[in-house]
């Protein structure tokens, strides 16, 4: 067992960076201890995706100052997605890890809700970044959490206090041009407060082979309700490490809708803790593998209070040469009485080069629970093609809308009408190629 | 347009090696209403099947024209654009594709590149359908057959005909699983589609749904092929005497078509 490291990620890197951003010292203390923790520990294994030869930290790292207001480099179609709605409109835009545009409406900030970049929250709200940051996902969990802990740089900070319900979703877009990326999303979502969150990450290059080591943590309070979206598109020379994690407390929901649009390898881990009584969370999920890329999926809810409910939907299209996991795993802890977990895994095969793997796992430590799964891989069904069909229309119509039915569950869940349609496009762009 | 005609003459088909149909002859115009009755297994579904093309069926021998043209040899889709349409006994279930999208692309397919039909046109023109079938209109934006009701499934296979306007509509066992008012609903839409422009094909295993889409002519199937026609009287003596008095007259004992010829 070999450990890899980047010797250029030192004790020298970290502080300077720390430095720069004038962090206080307890977040230099965390970095340190995850930078050891970095590189000490060998690259992770997960059951069936052997990741040794990908790369999780060659590049070259790099500290950026923000450029506020400079419009110039916003995508068209990215400009069309957050103008919506002029008036709501709730935007952090970073390129790398600078801060380029960010809006907030008046009344939001009224109201006590914070949105500004981590790096900021760090210095006006040190005590409620302390309190939460890496505490859903640890530090030492593993080799990439413990890098990204070590050298997080970008990323967003929301705070919504109690009682406050936002009508409207918040965005956030990340533009990737340089090769290393970890952002960190860290949202508290104060008791039976109300919000979605959108969040896009694409690559501007298709040159620059990307890594992507991000972490999301979302902290739901009681009675809370928050809807988390995202969509990733990093192209065919990189690599997205996404772990996303949820605490739940009672009477709290969250859903996830995740996009999982990457043309290059891509390790999503996804897992909310269902904490208390009644607490609730929705998984929604898409895949497209294309081209020879590899892709590890999970997505797992833990049931440690009683009354808890999940339900998991991960789809994917495999095409080309693409090889994917999709691991959904409901954990029942022993005290999680009446609570009910429903999971499907459902993968079309386009391709017979193409592998897919749906492992639905029950972990089962409560007896009275209701704990269901289904898994299904295979080819379109032919009946429903020749059904279609005996109506008129010609069978590559006929497959195209069958292909894009099966991803409309987790489609029409993306809140935002423009980050639909941007995830129509890649979706098109991914099965035509 | 003029008076359409199917026309099918000797046709021989197997499935999966075993042979189904065994030489069945039939002739369907305009404004006609034939009914197809008989036992279960002796090939009805199969002659729907093979009229729309399914891949599955394959044709040993006979043919098959509308109105002249080769059906035979046209694929599935070119056949319900030259106007065949076939009421699924068992219909498909397209999760994630609207009622509405699918019907709006067939109904686009049939009329092809740059004459799309006009989205408040199409809407328009649902909604009337629907109302007529007395379906919810929330139906229209539901996923094809997804958690229908065996009844709404069947409202839905006659909203699609009234919709496509076929020239030649075969109705597999529309009626089963149907209620008596859905049954009169379902009628109703037939009836409403029947004259010179459209031939229907109905296939069914009771006389009830006879007494309200009226056939001109009543066809029997056994072994997988047609081995009486005759006027409504016909189904009426089923109805009341069952199958075995035919049976005995024409010296059948299986009248499935597993019997060997
Ligand atoms: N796809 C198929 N694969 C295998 N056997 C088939 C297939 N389709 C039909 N058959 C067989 O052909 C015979 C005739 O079937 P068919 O469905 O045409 O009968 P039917 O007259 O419509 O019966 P029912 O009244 O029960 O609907 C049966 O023995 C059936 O099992
Ligand atoms: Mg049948």
């Amino acid at each position: 067992m070999s450990v890899t490291i980047n010797t250029n990620f030192d004790e020298n890197l970290v502080t300077h960076l720390s430095n720069v951003k004038k962090e206080p010292e307890w977040m230099l203390d965390i970095r340190l201890k995850a930078l050891e923790v970095y590189k000490q520990l060998p690259i992770p294994r997960f059951e069936k995706t052997r990741i040794d030869k990908w790369n999780i930290d060659q590049f070259e790292f790099f500290i950026d100052e923000g450029d506020e207001g400079n419009q110039v480099d916003i995508p068209e179609d990215i400009r069309s997605m957050i103008d919506v709605n002029t008036e709501n409109r709730s935007v952090i835009i970073q390129r790398n890890s600078a801060l380029v545009h960010h809006y907030l409406p008046k009344s939001l900030g009224d109201q006590g809700v914070i949105f500004t970049t981590l790096d900021n929250a760090l210095q006006e709200y040190p005590d409620l970044v302390k309190k939460y940051f890496m505490n859903a996902v640890k530090f030492d969990e593993n080799k990439l959490t413990a890098l990204h802990a070590a050298l997080w740089n970008g990323g967003v900070f929301l705070y919504v206090p109690k009682n406050v319900e936002i009508e409207f979703p918040l965005q956030s877009v990340y533009l990737a041009e340089k090769a290393g990326l970890l952002p960190h999303v860290l949202i508290i979502a104060e008791t039976n407060s109300n919000l979605t969150f959108v969040d896009y990450r694409f690559s501007t290059d298709h040159n620059v082979s990307y890594i992507h080591n991000g972490v999301v943590e979302v902290y739901v309070g009681e009675g809370a309700r928050v809807r988390f979206a995202t969509v990733h598109n990093f192209n065919k020379n990189s690599y997205d490490y996404s772990y996303r994690r949820a605490i739940v407390k009672r009477n709290g929901r969250i859903e996830w809708v995740m996009g999982e649009m990457n043309f290059g390898n891509t390790i999503s881990n996804n897992t909310s803790l269902l904490k208390d009584s009644a607490a609730s969370a929705d998984i929604k999920s898409i895949f497209i593998g294309t081209g020879r890329q590899k892709a590890d999926l999970e997505s797992k809810v833990i049931h440690e209070g009683d009354h808890t409910e999940s339900k998991i939907l991960s789809r994917g299209i495999m095409l080309d040469q693409a090889t994917a996991i999709f691991n959904g795993i409901t954990k029942m802890e022993k005290g999680a009485v009446k609570s009910n977990a429903e999971q499907a895994e459902n993968i079309l095969m386009l391709s017979k080069e193409a592998r897919g793997d749906a492992n639905p796992i029950l972990l089962i430590d409560e007896h009275d629970v209701m704990a269901g799964h289904a898994a299904s891989a295979g080819p379109v069904n032919q009946n429903d093609i020749y059904y279609l069909m005996s109506r008129g229309i010609p069978k590559d119509e006929a497959e195209r809308l069958i292909i894009h039915g099966f991803l409309a569950s987790v489609v029409s869940r993306i809140p935002i009408e423009g980050l639909q349609e941007q995830l129509e496009k890649l979706i098109e762009r991914k099965l035509k190629r | 347009m003029s008076q359409p005609k199917l026309t099918i003459e000797d046709l021989q088909v197997s499935v999966e090696g075993k042979k189904i149909l065994k030489g069945l002859s039939l002739e369907i115009k305009g404004g006609e209403v034939h009914a197809i009755m008989g036992p279960n297994g002796t090939g009805k579904s199969t002659l729907a099947s093979t009229l729309m093309g399914h891949p599955k069926y394959k044709v040993e021998s006979g043919s098959v024209t509308l109105n002249g043209e080769n059906v035979l040899e046209m694929a599935t889709d070119e056949r319900a654009r030259k106007g065949i349409f076939l009421a699924m006994q068992y219909p498909s279930e397209i999760s994630g594709v609207t009622n509405a999208d699918f019907l709006r692309s067939a109904i686009n397919a049939r009329r092809g590149e740059g004459n799309e039909i006009s989205l408040i046109k199409f809407v328009r023109e649902m909604e009337k359908k629907m109302s007529f079938l007395e379906m919810k209109e929330s139906f229209a934006q539901r996923y094809v057959n997804e958690g229908f009701s065996g009844g709404e499934k069947k409202r839905n296979e006659i909203l699609q005909m009234m919709m496509l306007k076929p020239q030649i509509a075969i109705l597999d066992e529309i009626d089963s699983g149907l209620d008596i008012d859905a049954l009169k609903v379902v009628a109703k839409g037939v009836n409403e589609m029947k004259g010179p422009e459209m031939g229907v094909l109905v296939i069914t295993h009771y006389q009830r749904l006879l007494n309200y889409i009226k056939p001109d002519y009543v066809h029997i199937m056994m072994q997988g092929r047609i081995v009486r026609s005759g006027g409504p009287e016909l189904a009426e003596k089923l109805e009341a005497e069952g199958y075995d008095w035919i049976k005995e007259e024409l010296g059948i004992e299986d009248e499935t078509v597993s019997q060997r010829s």
